[in-house]
């Protein structure tokens, strides 16, 4: 790594391409990510046939590369030409424009910048989906993985508490809402005709995934009474026991299908609705931790006999950021059943919780931007892994060990989520001025 | 009406006695000063007086309210602020953070404000930061506002706390060895605070100390304990040359 670095340095040329690089805002990557989608949608399959591929490789090539070793080179042009060059092109070259465009924006509002942003990282994911619809279901279970992940990071994070019962949170939400949206708008073998016409269904999804998100907060209560009397290994004990409870329960319950699942959910959470769901989830847990009764809970985890003698009600702040978390694995839950189109509760067993919790110590406790992208990360290399097969098991736990060792406190642990920082133009004046 | 009152409060920890018939008296603008050998009971004391326990016998009130079956929280934001004898402070938030927190009772908006950052929030986190700088710029640690508390000088630490513990908007103010730790130039530099918060805000402040200057110089009247009782008590002058009082303490460096 070391010379390579040492020729990267020395190099004017390259020197020059890393500056215009570092200037580029957000804005000009979005930019620059988009023509390069663009072009991929364009001219993506015949290319990839040339290069002996049989069409566009699904996830960056990696795939490809594991499944016949003998595409390696291929694959790494693919993602040269279509992905990496053009977005560095046109962030390096628009990086001037693009500065005055972002200061513009976040001179109108950040509101105005932020819509702005996500319009344009929509697109882009939006058309990358088009070529292959094995990438949106990724991105769909990206972005519910992101909502759980970030909820789990409130407890095990920002309240520092250890808590087993996401999984349990999750198959709550996720057959609560089910069970709404096939009772009043589906056609089914065990709840007969739709209640309601099945024409207002998709209006009505957002208030059958609250549904589910408080029915998950309701379960939170059972696991909060007892365990938040005391500080410790008992809310770990008694989480893990709720999941198994809530797992066994359903497994119970033949009306919704018992061990077999739940199924005919309507497919309601297309990458637009999963991609909103999403993007209101980080706004308001967000801006639920930066404010002070958020950080009443990062108060509480580091010392909450302190916290009380602060005028800190411990107890409440407890209550709130657990209930509030469970009400967002809920939602995700719900998402989830409705984009599989089919639950069955050992999904949301011990498998589950490691994957959440994998995602949220390897991005990062207490940290919004950690939480995305581990999530994110995890989630694309269980894909990309995929042809392992079997020995996926042992890959993806090694590359976290290693990864853990290197990075104990994961990637982007303990930092703030600043909107206007991430959005700002990246012209030395405006640093200075900001 | 005497702001603080304390009467015959005893506790036990379990067969252990800490503090027995304990009285206290504090008026609006007192300053008064605890002194005693190390494990006299003077940090259950304050303990006692904030509702981290519940006294075996006695009764505490503060204005005229019982602080008895209350929770800590509760009696903090009735006016009672409290600095602690090994800081507690919170390891992973900033200086900035930790004044604002103290005013967690005062926050007038909801959750639902707080999840989708109203005008409201917007208002009440103004105002929150508005009155945490100027605690920060009245102890003089407002360089350090963003920075992490656990990377500072203990003395600012120190001053931290005492700056959290202002931002309760106290009434009564307990201090639990506000120097302990410092070096002579930090002591002198505290003790100054302290008088400086005493005078302008005519706040009752009732602390412990080992360092006998301080508690001479900063107190009126100063109460000495032994075993859980108080054996001594009176103003400056008298505790100094009382015969208990010195045998209390030279006891203490017999043993050790």
């Amino acid at each position: 790594m070391a010379p390579i670095m040492k020729t990267i340095r020395n190099n004017s040329f390259l020197q020059g391409v890393g500056g215009r690089l570092r200037q580029a805002p957000l804005l000009g990557w979005l930019l620059g990510a988009l023509l390069a989608v663009v072009l991929e949608l364009l001219v993506g399959d015949p290319v990839a046939r040339t290069l002996g591929m049989d069409r566009a490789p699904a996830l960056f090539g990696f795939r490809v590369m594991l499944k016949s070793p003998v595409l390696i080179p291929s694959a790494l042009v693919y993602v040269v030409l279509f992905y990496a060059l053009p977005t560095m092109l046109v962030a390096g070259f628009t990086a001037g424009w693009m500065n005055k465009a972002a200061g513009g924006l976040l001179g109108v509002s950040t509101l105005v910048s932020l819509l702005v942003h996500l319009g344009l990282l929509y697109a882009t994911l939006h058309l990358w989906g088009t070529l292959n619809d094995y990438r949106v279901l990724v991105l769909r279970l990206a972005f519910i993985s992101v909502i759980a992940t970030l909820s789990l990071n409130v407890v095990n994070g920002y309240l520092g508490e250890f808590s087993c019962s996401h999984p349990g949170f999750m198959a709550l939400g996720a057959y609560v809402a089910s069970i709404i949206t096939v009772l009043l708008f589906v056609q089914d073998d065990v709840f007969g005709s739709p209640l309601l016409p099945p024409v207002i269904g998709p209006f009505a999804f957002p208030i059958a995934l609250i549904a589910g998100g408080l029915a998950a907060s309701v379960g939170a209560l059972a696991v909060a009474i007892p365990s938040f009397r005391t500080r410790g290994d008992y809310l770990a004990i008694i989480s893990l026991a709720f999941t198994f409870i809530v797992k066994s329960l359903i497994e119970n319950l033949e009306v919704i299908g018992g061990p077999r699942g739940f199924m005919n959910q309507p497919q309601w959470a297309p990458l637009p609705v999963v991609f909103v769901a999403m993007v209101i989830c980080v706004a308001i847990i967000a801006s639920f931790v930066r404010s002070t009764l958020g950080k009443a809970t990062c108060a509480v985890r580091d010392d909450e006999t302190a916290a009380g003698h602060l005028t800190i009600n411990t107890r409440r702040t407890k209550m709130v950021a657990f209930l509030f978390a469970a009400f967002w694995a809920g939602v995700s839950g719900g998402l989830f059943a409705h984009v599989l189109g089919y639950v069955n509760p050992g999904t949301f067993g011990l498998l589950k919780l490691t994957e959440v919790l994998a995602m949220v110590y390897l991005g990062g406790l207490n940290s919004v931007v950690g939480s995305i992208v581990g999530a994110v990360g995890i989630k694309l290399l269980q894909e990309i892994l995929r042809p392992l097969e079997i020995l996926k098991w042992v890959v993806l736990p090694v590359i976290i060990i290693v990864f853990m060792m290197v990075r104990p406190t994961g990637l982007i642990a303990f930092t703030e989520f600043d909107v206007k920082q991430i959005l700002r133009p990246h012209n030395s004046q405006e640093r200075r001025g900001g | 009406m005497a702001l603080l009152r304390v009467q015959d409060m005893t506790h036990h920890f379990g067969g252990l006695r800490a503090v027995h018939d304990f009285d206290l008296e504090i008026e609006k603008g007192d300053l008064r000063g605890l002194i005693g050998p190390n494990g006299a009971g003077k940090s259950t004391i304050f303990n006692l007086i904030t509702g981290m326990y519940t006294p075996t016998e006695g009764t505490i009130s503060f204005k005229g309210v019982s602080l008895l079956g209350r929770r800590p929280y509760e009696i903090a934001a009735l006016g009672i602020g409290r600095t602690f004898q090994n800081l507690r402070l919170w390891r992973h938030m900033t200086v900035l953070d930790h004044v604002r927190l103290a005013h967690y009772s005062k926050i007038d908006y909801g959750l639902l404000d707080a999840f989708f950052g109203t005008a409201r929030w917007q208002r009440g986190e103004k105002q929150i930061e508005d009155l945490a700088y100027e605690l920060l710029e009245m102890m003089g640690v407002q360089r350090f506002a963003h920075e992490v508390v656990t990377n500072l000088p203990y003395g600012v630490q120190r001053k931290v706390e005492l700056a959290r513990a202002m931002a309760v908007e106290p009434e009564l103010l307990l201090l639990d060895e506000p120097t302990a730790g410092m070096n002579p130039e930090e002591m002198v530099e505290m003790m100054g605070v302290i008088r400086q918060i005493h005078d302008e805000f005519e706040l009752a402040i009732y602390l412990i100390e080992h360092r006998m200057k301080v508690v001479m110089d900063l107190c009126e009247y100063i109460q000495t304990l032994n075993f859980g009782e108080v054996i001594a008590e009176g103003t400056p002058e008298e505790i100094r040359d009382n015969p208990v009082v010195i045998e209390a303490y030279l006891g203490e460096e017999d043993e050790g």
